[in-house]
């Protein structure tokens, strides 16, 4: 039997002085032009943490409005602000800065991440509020350490600093005196990838009535690698923030695969739950620092404030087939292959191909879940709108494939395509962010089905020129079939009568 | 006579764009002769 979607988080994380001190277009620009007008506008261009729990596509990613509602706003949504909802939603939660950053040094078991004591006993305090912190989590914080403590290990130690409010409050250090894998920058980033998974961990748990302790297995497929300088990548983030978690029974392993991890890695977990290796696979991922303020100088030029000032995180649980919830098809498979080809045509054939197996037209499918962008972020960028460039792809392939006339196209797009809400960090907007109104939205009777697909860009890798993508079906569930036999009750009975008949026969023939 | 024919060309293609192998085969088609080309990813 196909297993089935039980559940899914998604949460954010503020992060405005990493967003300065830690996204790689702010530090590329530190390096190559320092005393830049850039720089220096940056910090009267970042939202509050208000601004941003009240920004519409923050409230679409943690559940608590749904992607057809937020399609009636309209776009510029950054001069709009959101009333009625707070820092939690359905799906999860937007965490604020401070919190995030002793959540980092929850994550750290290396006694790496050092915090000053005023800012960690108030942020501690604040922590013991939080309705998913419990005492485990709570007693994992260490002491609080002097600023001129945290200030040397910045200025002489090479750790990474850490800031909060412009201010100096922590640092991460590093993991090894020469070793660059584990350098305070290295180490910073993959912190953060882990608290975020983490995060979006506990909300999987809390909002889907969850047991940690079902939990047989978790794949962690964002787009950081841990290891040392003999295995660089040797992983395993999944393991680590099960640890963290409190997932006691669970091992697990990370998938890579740029944007498309998240989308593989849901079809290796459904795979290995229809097999029956496990019953309940997580795949999660957390978010990525260098992202943060990506697309800042476009933003800025344009007197918008940097939007892209949230790390993202999400987790889904994957489970056998409990009879109720969506199931996933593994059946119809679409795949980008080495002979595919580049072209965004060839790309999208692909993809959505798969339908030929069972005689679907591209129709068929009721929503398409692609590159979920927030076209808020990219528009003023340059980039224009993702998620509508995928769906008129797909609707061009449909027009080819004689499944709609071309004058219906923007038809298409509308009805089988979504707005765009999620926000610009590589893995994060690729397919997973419908998971869970998907699973809603199915169960609810509002769509059948939805085809997820993952695109990665391996190129960036500089290990081959490929693209890559994968893509699956989400559908309702078929109900709890009992496994059939290959020989029926009757059936066996009709054979032993036959069988006994013959033997009598035989008997009397003797 | 294209427009391209004889000239070095350098392409930088977007991955939710037209990608950098695409615009390869188009402008070798017009006797373009390639001298980079790469694909970026700003999403």
């Amino acid at each position: 039997m196909n297993s089935v979607i039980r559940g899914a988080s998604y949460i954010l994380a503020f992060a405005p002085d990493m967003v300065i001190h830690n996204g790689t277009t702010q530090t590329t620009e530190r390096t190559v032009n320092p005393n830049s007008e850039y720089l220096k506008q940056i910090k009267d261009h970042l939202r509050t943490f208000e601004q941003v729990v009240k920004y519409l596509p923050n409230q679409t990613y943690i559940g608590n409005i749904h992607p057809d509602e937020l399609a009636k706003y309209e776009q510029p949504w950054n001069d709009k602000e959101v009333e009625g909802f707070g820092r939690f939603g359905k799906y999860g939660e937007i965490m604020p800065q401070d919190e995030f950053i002793v959540l980092m040094q929850m994550c750290d078991v290396f006694d790496l991440v050092k915090l000053e004591k005023n800012f960690l006993e108030s942020t501690k305090e604040k922590l013991s509020q939080h309705p998913l912190f419990d005492e485990s989590l709570m007693n994992r914080i260490s002491e609080g350490e002097e600023a001129q403590v945290v200030k040397k290990y910045v200025d002489e130690e090479h750790a990474e600093p850490l800031y909060n409010n412009g201010e100096l409050i922590g640092c991460v250090k590093r993991a090894h005196d020469i070793d660059i894998n584990l350098s305070a920058h290295v180490m910073l980033e993959n912190l953060v990838s882990k608290a975020s998974n983490v995060l979006a961990l506990l909300n999987l748990i809390a909002k889907n009535n969850v047991n940690k302790e079902e939990i047989d297995y978790i794949i962690d497929c964002c787009e950081e690698a841990c290891g040392d300088m003999n295995q660089r990548g040797g992983g395993n983030f999944a393991k680590a923030c099960a640890e963290v978690a409190g997932f006691v029974n669970a091992t697990g392993s990370d998938t890579r695969g740029f944007c498309a991890g998240p989308t593989h890695a849901l079809i290796e977990a459904a795979a290995l739950v229809k097999a029956g290796v496990y019953k309940n696979v997580v795949v999660s991922a957390g978010g990525c620092t260098a992202k943060l303020g990506m697309n800042g100088k476009d933003h800025i030029k344009k007197g918008l404030p940097i939007l892209e000032d949230v790390l993202g995180g999400f987790a889904v649980l994957v489970s056998e087939n409990d009879g109720i919830s969506p199931e996933i098809n593994l059946d119809l498979i679409g795949r980008h292959t080495v002979g595919t080809g580049s072209s965004p045509q060839a790309v999208i054939t692909s993809l959505v191909s798969s339908l030929d197996k069972v005689g679907m037209k591209i129709t068929d499918v009721d929503k398409y879940s692609v590159e979920m962008q927030n076209p808020d972020v990219t528009k003023p960028a340059g980039a224009g709108d993702v998620p509508l460039a995928n769906y008129k792809m797909i609707g061009a392939l449909a027009v080819k494939r004689g499944d709609i006339e071309k004058k219906d196209l923007q038809e298409f797009t509308e009805k089988h395509g979504m707005i765009g809400w999620a926000p610009t960090q590589g893995h994060i907007p690729s397919g997973v962010p419908y998971i869970g109104f998907c699973r809603q939205d199915i169960l609810d009777g509002k769509i059948k089905n939805a085809m997820i697909v993952g695109k990665g860009s391996l190129f960036l890798g500089r290990m081959t020129n490929l693209f890559d993508g994968v893509s699956f079906i989400v559908e309702a569930n078929k109900g709890k079939e009992e496994e059939k036999s290959a020989v029926s009750e009757d059936k066996v009975k009709e054979l032993i009568a036959q069988a006994l008949k013959n033997f009598a026969s035989n008997l009397l023939a003797e | 006579m294209s427009l391209l024919n004889g000239k070095k060309v350098i392409i930088i293609g977007d991955r939710d764009g037209i990608p950098g192998p695409a615009i390869e085969e188009c402008v070798k088609t017009a006797g373009a002769e390639v001298v980079f080309s790469s694909t970026e990813c700003f999403v």
